[in-house]
C-alpha cells in the first residue's frame, strides 16, 4: 500500500485532485508517474475505451459531449481523453475541447482531461494510453478518446482503443477520398454527422457501397447517422458501440486486441528508451553533431549515418 | 525523458461575450511554448473551479469586461478553492475592464497581476514565466 497521505493513497479513495496530479505526473514522464503507473496498470483493464476520431470540424468535441451525457444517463462514470495538435514551432498548445464540454463540467462523475500532441504524430500524444490506464484505475466504466483532428493517416487511436468511432461530415470529397488507406480501414463505427446537411443520403451510400467491397469481415462497420448538436441519433450510436463490444467480447478479439497494444506498448517504450540511451552516451561528444553536419553537406547519406551513430555507441 | 509544460488555464467568467482580449492572451502564450486550455465565455464560478481541478493547471488567467470582476472573481477563487486549487500555489491573473481603485481588492483576493487594456502580450508571457510556481 501506498503511504497515506501520499498522491497514490489520495487517488485510492477516489480523490480528483489526486487523479488530476497523477495525470500530469504521467504526462510528463516524472519518476512519480513511473512509480504510479507500476501499481495502476495491474487496476486497470475494467474500462471500456471509445476512440473518436474524424477531420477537424466534423463535430468529434459535440459529439463527445452527447456521448457522454447519453453514457451518464444510463449510470456510468466517463473519462474524457482530449486530444489537440501541439505547435511544431513553439510546442505550445490551445486546448480547446473544453469549449464543447461546458455541460459535463457539473458532473463530478465525468472526468475531462486535454491533453496536447506534443510532437506526437498518430493523432494522440505519447501519454495517451498511459492517462487511459490512469482514468481506468481510478474506476471510469468508459473513456471516450477524442483525437487531433485526423486526415487520413492518424490511426494510431485503432491501437489504442477497443472501439473506433470515425465521424465524417457531408460534402467532405468524393467517393475515392474514401477509398484511399488509412483512417477510414479502422473505423468500427461510421457516424455520419451534420445528417441534416445536404449531401448526407449521398455519403451514407458511398459509404455503404464502399463497405460492401470488402472482404468478408467477422465485423461490417455500421453506419450512423448524427445531428450532434441537436442529440440526434446519439442513442444509435450508443447502442452500435454495445453491439461492437458483444462483437469483441464474444468473439475473443478483445483479447487479441490487448495483446496487440501491450506489444506495440513495449515496442515503442523500449525504442524511445534505447535511443535516450544513446542519447546519454553521446553527451557533449559532439559525434552526432559531426554527422549531421556530414549529411547536411552530402558528404554522406543519413543511413550510413545512423548506422555509424548507433553502431559505435553499440561497440563502445 | 521528462517534458514539463507549463499548463494555463484561460477563462472568461460572466455573461459580456468579448472574448477577443482573452484569445489574442491565449495565443500569446500558446506561442511561448504553454499549453493553454482555453474554455470559452459565459463561464460559471463551478465550471472554472472545475477546468482548474481536471486540467492541473499551473496558471489561471480570467478575463472580464463586464464591470462584475468584484461580485465574481471572489466566486471563482473560491470554487477553486473549494477543489483544492488555491493562490498559494497556483498562479492567478486577470485582465480586463478594471479600474485601478479595484486592483487592492483583487490583489488580496490572491491575483498576483492585473493587465488593463493596451498590456503587452510580452508584458503578461514575462510575467506567466517569472511567477509560475517551479516545477516540482
Amino acid at each position: 500500500m501506498p503511504p497515506s497521505g501520499s498522491l497514490q493513497a489520495r487517488f485510492l479513495e477516489g480523490d480528483r485532485r489526486a487523479l488530476a496530479r497523477l495525470i500530469t505526473e504521467v504526462e510528463n514522464g516524472t519518476e512519480v508517474g513511473r512509480a504510479a503507473l507500476h501499481a495502476l496498470y495491474r487496476r486497470a483493464g475494467r474500462a471500456r475505451t471509445i476512440g473518436i476520431t474524424g477531420p477537424p470540424g466534423a463535430g468529434k468535441s459535440t459529439l463527445t459531449n452527447q456521448f457522454a451525457k447519453a453514457l451518464r444517463a444510463r449510470g456510468q462514470t466517463v473519462g474524457i481523453i482530449a486530444v489537440d495538435p501541439s505547435s511544431p514551432y513553439t510546442q505550445g498548445a490551445i486546448l480547446g475541447d473544453r469549449v464543447r464540454m461546458q455541460e459535463l463540467s457539473s458532473d463530478p462523475e465525468i472526468f475531462m482531461r486535454s491533453l496536447a500532441s506534443r510532437g506526437a504524430l498518430g493523432g494522440l500524444s505519447a501519454a495517451t494510453l498511459d492517462v487511459i490506464a490512469v482514468l481506468d484505475a481510478f474506476g471510469k466504466d468508459t473513456i471516450l478518446i477524442e483525437t487531433v483532428g485526423a486526415g487520413q493517416d492518424e490511426v494510431e487511436i485503432a491501437g489504442a482503443a477497443q472501439t473506433t468511432v470515425l465521424v465524417n461530415t457531408p460534402g467532405s470529397g468524393d467517393d475515392i477520398q474514401a477509398m484511399k488507406a488509412g483512417i477510414m480501414e479502422i473505423a468500427d463505427i461510421l457516424a455520419v454527422n451534420k445528417a441534416d446537411l445536404p449531401g448526407a443520403d449521398l455519403l451514407v451510400s458511398q459509404l455503404r457501397a464502399l463497405l460492401s467491397l470488402l472482404p468478408d469481415r467477422a465485423w461490417t462497420p455500421p453506419i450512423v447517422k448524427l445531428i450532434a448538436t441537436e442529440e440526434v441519433g446519439i442513442d444509435d450510436l450508443v447502442t452500435a458501440c454495445d453491439d461492437h463490444w458483444e462483437f469483441l467480447t464474444s468473439s475473443g478479439r478483445l483479447r487479441e486486441q490487448r495483446e496487440e497494444r501491450a506489444r506495440r506498448q513495449i515496442l515503442t517504450l523500449a525504442r524511445s528508451q534505447l535511443l535516450a540511451g544513446l542519447m546519454d552516451d553521446e553527451g557533449g561528444g559532439g559525434r552526432l553533431d559531426h554527422l549531421i553536419r556530414a549529411v547536411a553537406d552530402g558528404e554522406l547519406d543519413p543511413h550510413t549515418a545512423a548506422r555509424e551513430w548507433v553502431g559505435q555507441e553499440a561497440l563502445a | 525523458m521528462a517534458d514539463r509544460k507549463i499548463r494555463v488555464l484561460v477563462a472568461k467568467p460572466g455573461l459580456d461575450g468579448h472574448d477577443r482580449g482573452a484569445k489574442v492572451v491565449a495565443r500569446a502564450l500558446r506561442d511561448a511554448g504553454m499549453e493553454v486550455i482555453y474554455t470559452g465565455i459565459r463561464q460559471t464560478p463551478d465550471m472554472i473551479g472545475e477546468a482548474a481541478l481536471q486540467e492541473d493547471v499551473d496558471v489561471i488567467g480570467l478575463s472580464i469586461l463586464s464591470g462584475a470582476h468584484l461580485e465574481l472573481f471572489p466566486a471563482v477563487i473560491e470554487a477553486c478553492r473549494d477543489r483544492g486549487v488555491a493562490p498559494e500555489d497556483t498562479l492567478f491573473f486577470c485582465g480586463g475592464i478594471i479600474p485601478e481603485d479595484d486592483i487592492p481588492a483583487l490583489s488580496g483576493l490572491g491575483f498576483r497581476a492585473v493587465f488593463g487594456p493596451g498590456a503587452s502580450t510580452n508584458d503578461i508571457v514575462k510575467f506567466v514565466r517569472e511567477h509560475v510556481k517551479a516545477p516540482v
